[in-house]
């Protein structure tokens, strides 16, 4: 008993504090990348390379008054960051870090993740409804319809990948993934389940994008358009919540990407040992890739956003759907 | 049975797109009336940076104006300068030398691409693209130390002046020059490649924001927005000034009348501008840089005098009315960008926000021309 409430006190507070170093150094990450895509130096003044930015923009958040504009739903206002962000460090419960390291090994991981992963949307309506601003309000209509939109074939894709591994159990699926790269999901179900599994994976990869509000799809905050959309009315550690739970869910997404097609915590070649490292390595690439598409690419029209997935990503993720389907059933 | 609408106000909202806003680029504020995303009517405000330059030019005298006219559109001041010296002088019949002139074409043309320039980042900017800014921004400053070197200003130019420019450029400069040039040619492709070529940039602009001949017509459009409706007109052809004929140069002209053809004509003129620069760097004949005859203290012979230059967003005008005294009795300016913006409140009726956004950007508004 006291041993279980020990291991699950280490998990809490080690979840928290990965994500929240995450969060804020995502950004330091993300400041940084952006400032060598675009030949400047970035934040170089706080620390060695600005390593203690995040720590400064902390606590400038945290020191400035939550301000609270008048017309405004306090109580929406104020447990909307939260919504976005709690759902967020909550799905980093069932993600494997390691072989033995997740807080808890549920049987139903994925769809877990999947259902905490769905209330950040909720936290951006209440926000932006909560805050009575039009720009807010536009924005929040926005990111309801792209996230419907894209939950479909994110789900449609991952529906195929459970087919064919047989569990919805993460740390199963990535033990099912061991003996080097050609045995990672990416790869071993082009040939044992679907011929369509690499663009499956370049569908979950974009869906993941439009669901963590990345550009090119940042239809939520659209800083040209729509001022700071949803946020437009946020300051202080209001809007700093808010941020870390945007970066919370990359981190995420990028997990789970890794999780379901890169392999986890496995190694890429059979002779080196599984560790966390790898799983660490999979998914900072994955996360340095997502800045590197944000600082390169205009931000798309809301109305392509939602033919692109109405129109190209549910329709190819249901074919593949049914080729796995297939597959499986003949072979 | 379907749903009756019992008051059509009651669906439709007010957004007020500034003065404040990141894609006004200024003071601009735009009321907009819409129904979901969908604008239903816009009206364009003006007058938050109104300095009343036109009152000003009848207290000062004829000199005293020049710094006025670099603080209109402070991205291509140097062809308002250019336009108020030219209108000067043909009202008092000063002969300027032709190596002013050519210095004048020259540093007009360099300012052109650096306006060009930073409209290309700002607009790229406005449909979510912040990195190719950054990158203009770096091409834009090479022009910058050009012009400071000759100019002694960075922004809000005072070079040109009754009779000539006030400073001969040297060997730095045309050396300085021509590098520059070689090292936008070479930048250019990669422009292309990252931004005109983008998918996303070309599903944004291309079909989208229709300005037609004839609304151009209406509401007196010049510049690039009317070259990409398809009308030939460049004052530098077609009323000619200053030594433009000796130079041989093109008008790029795109008909689609959308977004994109807007954005192609900036882009082709960047081009263009690079070769008049080079003629001229090489035709650059040797001699005074300032009329020998200029005289210190205008004072034109009563009449009315117009002179209009092709600055980089359109063609400026201007009417100076003389009293045959030391300041002008009348002084008009006739800024392109006015027009300009005029007709956005009609184009964009019936857009969604975003794409209105991007229409308002290929208009290349600079709000301090507009609300002289």
């Amino acid at each position: 008993m006291t041993t279980e409430l020990i291991r699950l006190l280490a998990f809490l507070v080690g979840i928290i504090a990965f994500a929240a170093l995450n969060a804020a150094y995502l950004v330091w990450v993300e400041r940084k990348g952006a400032a060598h895509f675009q030949r400047r130096i970035g934040p170089k003044e706080v620390g060695p390379y600005g390593l203690l930015q995040p720590l400064a923009d902390g606590a400038k958040l945290m020191s400035k008054q939550l301000l609270i504009p008048d017309g405004v739903d306090p109580i929406l206002f104020k447990i909307a960051p939260l919504m976005v962000l709690v759902p967020a460090v909550m799905s980093f419960v069932t993600i494997p870090f390691g072989e033995h390291l997740a807080a808890r090994n549920i049987d139903l991981g994925l769809l877990m993740v999947f259902a905490f992963a769905s209330i950040n949307v909720l936290g951006l309506l209440l926000g932006s409804w909560g805050s009575a601003n039009k720009y807010a309000v536009i924005a929040a209509a926005r990111v309801i319809s792209q996230n419907i939109a894209y939950e479909i074939p994110m789900l449609l894709t991952a529906i195929a990948l459970v087919m064919a591994t047989n569990t919805m159990n993460l740390n199963e699926m990535v033990s099912l993934q061991g003996g080097g790269f050609w045995h990672w999901n990416l790869i071993k179900l082009t040939f044992t389940a679907s011929p369509l599994t690499p663009i499956a994976f370049l569908i979950f990869f974009t869906t993941m994008l439009a669901e963590t509000n990345r550009a090119p799809f940042d239809m939520a905050e659209a800083e040209s358009e729509l001022v700071a959309g949803s946020f437009t009315e946020y300051s202080g550690m209001g809007f700093g919540v808010f941020f870390m739970g945007e970066y919370a869910n990359i981190v995420i997404g990028a997990a789970l990407t890794t999780v379901l097609f890169l392999g986890g915590w496995q190694s890429p070649l059979p002779f080196l040992p599984n560790s966390v490292v790898w799983f660490l390595m999979k998914m900072y690439v994955i996360i340095f890739t997502v800045v590197w598409i944000r600082w390169t690419f205009p931000r798309t029209q809301f109305y392509a956003l939602l033919n692109l997935s109405w129109k190209v990503l549910i329709p190819i993720s249901l074919v593949n759907l049914i080729v796995t389907a297939g597959w499986l059933k003949v072979f | 049975m379907s749903a009756d609408v019992i008051d059509k106000s009651l669906e439709t909202f007010v957004l007020n797109l500034g003065p404040q806003h990141p894609a006004t680029h200024g003071v601009l504020r735009v009321k907009l009336t819409m129904d979901g995303e969908y604008i239903v009517h816009a009206e364009p405000v003006l007058g938050y940076i109104h300095r009343m330059h036109e009152k000003m030019g009848e207290n000062r005298t004829w000199a005293q104006f020049m710094p006025n006219t670099g603080r209109l559109d402070y991205l291509a001041a140097l062809s308002y300068n250019h336009g108020y010296a030219m209108a000067a002088e043909r009202a008092e019949g000063i002969e300027v030398p032709e190596r002013a002139e050519y210095i004048r074409c020259i540093t007009v043309e360099l300012n052109r691409i650096a306006s060009h320039l930073l409209w290309f980042g700002a607009f790229v900017l406005d449909l979510g693209g912040f990195t190719p800014l950054l990158y203009a921004f770096d091409d834009r400053e090479q022009i910058l130390d050009l012009l400071e070197s000759v100019t002694g200003a960075r922004l809000t130019f005072c070079y040109f002046r009754f009779g000539g420019v006030y400073n001969d450029i040297d060997d730095n400069f045309i050396t300085g020059t021509r590098e520059f040039i070689k090292r936008l040619r070479s930048r250019m492709p990669m422009y292309h490649d990252l931004v005109t070529n983008n998918i996303i940039l070309i599903k944004r602009l291309k079909g989208i924001g229709p300005i037609s001949q004839e609304m151009c017509r209406r509401y007196g459009a010049t510049g690039p927005v009317l070259r990409g409706s398809g009308v030939n007109f460049d004052v530098r052809k077609h009323e000619p000034y200053s030594v433009y004929p000796e130079f041989d140069f093109d008008i790029p002209v795109y008909t689609d009348c959308d977004s994109m053809a807007r954005y192609m004509v900036r882009m082709d003129e960047m081009e263009q501008s690079m070769r008049i620069i080079e003629q001229g760097l090489d035709k650059l004949p040797e001699g005074p840089v300032m009329a020998a005859k200029a005289p210190k203290i205008l004072k034109p012979a009563k009449g009315d005098y117009y002179c209009a230059v092709e600055a980089a967003r359109g063609s400026f005008g201007i009417r100076l009315v003389s009293d045959g005294t030391n300041t002008p009795y009348r002084l008009k300016l006739r800024s392109p960008t006015f027009s300009n913006l005029s007709l956005f409140a009609e184009a964009c009726q019936g857009m969604l926000l975003p794409d209105a956004l991007a229409l308002m950007g290929t208009l290349d508004l600079v709000i301090p021309e507009i609300d002289r």
